[in-house]
């Protein structure tokens, strides 16, 4: 079915699955017990977040849709999120930072839709801001001890900046589906969100003693379900069980 | 017998929240509302936190308690807004948590977007210094954040303001 409502749910959703996934692999094998928690609870909010937005998602579908048959049954090309996400965990500065570049467009893109005309919609990002407004604390304050760290840490935080950086314009880069939901005030003021992100970026990177890079080539196409080959494996490993023993249920 | 709501809301006083077992869900304040109709009864819940693995046994919770107090016909409506917040948890389940070992929710709930900031002055449960401080704004579960005391060097959750 071709829906912007619908793609525009698809996109939001798989933003915060593939992330909360990404971070779930890290569970237990995260640097020090704290954080394992810290990014253990963030991927539950995401994957939480995701249910919700896709129980909505396949009410809209019908045809005997669910939360489950849209996150576990569909390939690569019919995942609409943004390539930043997908990217792999790499050390734990490139989790930080990736998580921070998400966080300060995720905060501010759901302030908006706070104030969607679709009432599910901002429920949700009522619902689900106070959790995003936590973990971009959480990124933001690490992106600044590491950057404002060690030699080290700095260093590394550094090369995380080149490694992800040419993956920033696709958030801002907005989609056929999400200038149809725009027009209907279903996402709201979209054209203002970049603003608010580079100041965002600017200030903690200030804070960081880091410095923002320049604009060079960028990689775009997740939001149109062209994706980088990290996704596929990613798939692999999430969708196994559904994909082996279609309908299981714990 | 005639069902009323306030005999409802005193069967929902016995279902627990299977994370933090000393608090009932009226405790909690997730139950919003409880509707009688022809059909049954329905219970109106909000989760506590998008993710809040409970929220799937306290659904079964209450429809087996509400069923052994031979109420049968029950439906459980999930609401998201408005979202829920610390502000509706109880008195006497704050007095519950601090009982259990818990350090409650101090303050009302409020936007924190300021980094490095904290909760300070959390009062510890095992003997009430307030000479505390946070170990990580993430705890064992969603609702809690770790802290530690500087008196008797306990380290202890607290249900944090959200
Ligand atoms: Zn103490």
């Amino acid at each position: 079915m071709a829906n912007h409502l619908h793609d525009f749910l698809i996109h939001l959703g798989d933003n915060a699955l593939i992330l909360g996934h990404r971070l779930s692999e890290l569970t237990s094998h995260g640097p020090v017990l704290e954080q394992d928690m810290a990014m253990t609870n963030i991927a539950l909010d995401l994957v939480g977040q995701t249910r919700n937005i896709f129980q909505v998602a396949a009410k809209l579908q019908g045809n005997g849709a669910t939360e489950d048959s849209i996150a576990y049954t569909r390939d690569a090309t019919s995942y609409k999120n943004i390539l930043l996400v997908e990217q792999k965990n790499g050390d734990f500065a490139k989790t930080v930072l990736r998580q921070f570049f998400y966080d300060a467009f995720n905060y501010h893109a759901y302030q908006r839709l706070l104030k969607s005309s679709n009432k599910d919609i901002a429920a949700i990002a009522e619902k689900a801001i106070k959790e995003i407004t936590y973990h971009l604390k959480w990124s933001a304050e690490w992106v600044i001890r590491l950057g404002d760290g060690t030699e080290e840490s700095n260093s590394r935080i550094n090369a995380a900046i080149d490694d992800l950086w040419p993956y920033t314009e696709e958030m801002f880069k907005f989609t056929d589906y999400e200038l149809a939901c725009h027009d209907e005030g279903i996402f709201p003021d979209i054209h203002g969100i970049k603003a608010e992100w580079d100041e965002e970026v600017k200030n903690i990177f200030a804070e960081a003693t880091l410095t923002v890079p320049e604009d060079g080539w960028m990689h775009d196409g997740g939001k149109r379900g062209v994706h980088s080959e990290h996704l596929g494996f990613l798939l692999a490993e999430m969708q196994f069980l559904q994909r082996a023993y279609p309908g299981q249920q714990w | 017998m005639v069902i009323t709501k306030e005999h409802i809301y005193d069967i929902l006083e016995k279902v627990q929240d299977p994370e933090v077992p000393v608090l009932s869900i009226i405790d909690l304040g997730v139950v919003r509302d409880v509707v009688l109709a022809e059909e049954g009864v329905e219970i109106i819940i909000t989760p506590t936190y998008t993710g809040c693995p409970a929220m799937d046994m306290i659904e079964v919770g209450i429809k087996s308690t509400l069923q052994d107090h031979g109420v049968e016909k029950v439906k459980i409506t999930t609401v998201l807004s408005p979202a829920w917040t610390t502000d509706w948890l109880s008195e006497s389940g704050k007095e519950k948590l601090r009982g259990y070992g818990i350090a409650p929710p101090q303050g009302a709930a409020k936007s924190k977007r300021a980094l490095f900031s904290e909760e300070s002055g959390i009062i510890c449960p095992q003997c009430n210094s307030t000479n505390t401080e946070m170990i990580s704004q993430f705890g064992s579960t969603a609702c809690k954040a770790q802290y530690k005391c500087l008196d008797c060097e306990e380290p202890f959750d607290y249900f944090k303001c959200h």
